[in-house]
């Protein structure tokens, strides 16, 4: 079990044994969240920079978090405000940024690669808080150890994703991170919103009807419809989708007796997911997904952090 | 790597069992009974220990102290050189104006009880923390002293000293062991399947000679966890 990775970029890079590990420690920084007193010491001294080049509410303020409740220091630069809007590039930044002997550089950016090259550049450890159309690690991690704190296992979990799929970073890396652990995954979606080859993630089923796969689901993922992209007209209208794709109460007396919902936020309530289920009680795991995002994040940066400085160098 | 070689036995299960009834009364010796008293054992062994310490004290005084165990991984000095494998830590009662019995298995630097101190401390404020051993091994490196110990055990630095539990391991002993040119003193791992029967009483050999195994996925962690921290 012992966990030997620098980085963390590509979800595929982890076997199933570095994934329980992950699980595992994240078990430990449960605990820990709960006391009264929520941080612990094992990064005194070190800094870590969030270099957020693309908006980001949850997901940033979870990394910050997880690195405060690890004593470590946090520099925030986002894109917004940082020299990139003067067309210094992403090289000259992270250079920049070396200089200040960094140990940690958490980042997010919309074009593919741009971790991997960060992490060319500098000894610090690189962790991809989302990049490109189909990266999200961190997500992937947060959400398997969701699905194993409720269901206690991930093997063998019948999983459906239903919605945007092709435009989905969680799905990027959620669904390969599911069939490393050995899950069963459906698709469910109108086609314009399904991908092209579903082999290349991994897929097992695809399907355009909800009603037909909802009785065979263990965890019901529903994606959020991105209203920024629906110049494209991939369906005719939010209200139609809401009726075909939409998780309401109707659909829920369809799903097994101890289902879940997740989602991984922020909702569009009543278009792919009505309040009633947002809000269930036992069903949806939307608030145990935050919760388990900000243990996940303080796993993935003990584990990544500790041992040796062999890493990378630039 | 070359297999640690096992040099004498200094304890056997009716030793272990003889030492621990023992420090169970002197624990209530010195603190006037069992009133106010909590155990919280170090995991992977102390909080094992610490079980066996509960049960003996409820067959003295007819009390049942509370019972916890600390996992001190994130309190550790040597995060980088060792990132060791996590244990949830459960301490399911509050500390504060306890007096707090602290149990581990082998005292060797003194490294692993300061990590457990700062992790206690964060938990809470203990009216006092006292230290119970089953080996003090010598050769500390900070100013730590115990408080209840079991056995006094002179040893040489490329010596180690571990112990086997019942619980954990299928038997109870205590092994003083030649540490391998290159190696590290380490208390013996847990064998998965054990730790899964997590009390249960298991056979397996797998615990006793780990350096000869091939699977390093299962031994490496808890082979680096204990490290020169004892």
């Amino acid at each position: 079990m012992a966990f030997n990775h620098y980085n963390l970029i590509d979800i595929t890079e982890l076997s199933r044994d570095d994934i329980m590990t992950v699980i595992h420690t994240a078990e430990a920084m449960k605990e820990v969240n709960q006391r009264e007193i929520k941080q612990l010491p094992t990064l005194r001294g070190r800094t870590a920079v969030n270099l957020f080049t693309e908006h980001s509410t949850r997901t940033r303020s979870s990394f910050t978090l997880a690195e405060q409740r690890l004593s470590c220091s946090v520099l925030a630069v986002s894109g917004s405000s940082s020299s990139m809007t003067k067309g210094e590039s992403l090289t000259d930044t992270i250079q920049t940024l070396n200089s200040y002997n960094i140990d940690l550089v958490v980042m997010r950016n919309s074009y593919a690669g741009s971790s991997v090259k960060v992490a060319q550049h500098t000894k610090a450890h690189v962790i991809s808080a989302g990049e490109g159309k189909h990266v999200h690690p961190t997500q992937a991690l947060l959400d398997l150890y969701t699905m194993w704190r409720k269901l206690g296992r991930l093997e063998g979990l019948h999983v459906g994703f239903v919605g945007d799929v092709s435009h989905s970073r969680v799905c990027g890396s959620l669904i390969p991170a599911l069939k490393i652990m050995g899950a069963d995954v459906t698709v469910i979606g109108p086609q314009t919103l399904l991908p092209d080859d579903p082999s290349v993630l991994g897929i097992d089923h695809v399907s355009e009807h909800l009603e037909e796969v909802l009785p065979d689901l263990d965890v019901i993922y529903t994606l959020r419809i991105q209203l920024e992209r629906l110049e494209t007209a991939p369906f005719p209208s939010l209200r139609e989708y809401n009726m075909l794709y939409g998780i309401t109460e109707e659909r829920e007396r369809l799903m097994r007796p101890d289902a879940v919902i997740m989602h991984p936020g922020p909702l569009n309530r009543g278009v792919e997911i009505d309040s009633y289920i947002a809000d269930h009680p036992k069903r949806s795991l939307v608030l145990d997904q935050v919760f388990s995002g900000l243990c996940v994040r303080m796993a993935v940066i003990y584990l990544l952090m500790g041992g040796n400085d062999n890493g990378v160098v630039a | 790597m070359t297999e640690s070689q096992v040099k004498s036995i200094c304890m056997d299960e009716s030793d272990v069992e003889r030492t621990l009834t023992r420090i169970a009364h002197q624990i209530l010796e010195v603190n006037h009974g069992a009133n106010n008293l909590a155990l919280v054992g170090i995991v992977t062994r102390g909080d094992v220990l610490a079980h066996e310490l509960q049960d003996k004290i409820e067959a003295i005084e007819g009390v049942k102290v509370p019972l916890g165990s600390l996992d001190i991984s994130f309190y550790r000095d040597d995060y980088t050189t060792y990132a060791p494998e996590v244990h949830a830590t459960n301490i399911p009662f509050s500390i504060n104006d306890k007096t707090i019995i602290l149990v581990d298995d082998v005292l060797y630097t003194g490294r692993t009880i300061r990590a457990a101190l700062d992790a206690l401390m964060d938990l809470g404020r203990p009216a006092r923390v006292q230290l119970a051993v089953l080996i003090d091994r010598g050769h500390r490196e900070l100013p730590i002293h115990p408080d209840y110990v079991g056995k006094n055990v002179p040893t040489a630095e490329n010596e180690n000293v571990r112990l086997f539990l019942k619980a954990t391991d299928g038997f109870t002993r205590v092994e003083i062991l030649n540490i391998p040119k290159g190696g590290r003193p380490s208390s013996a791992p847990l064998s998965s399947s054990a730790q899964k029967a997590s009390g249960a009483a298991t056979t397996n050999n797998s615990a006793r000679t780990p350096q000869s195994q091939n699977s390093t996925t299962d031994n490496q962690p808890n082979h680096q966890r204990e490290g020169s921290t004892n």
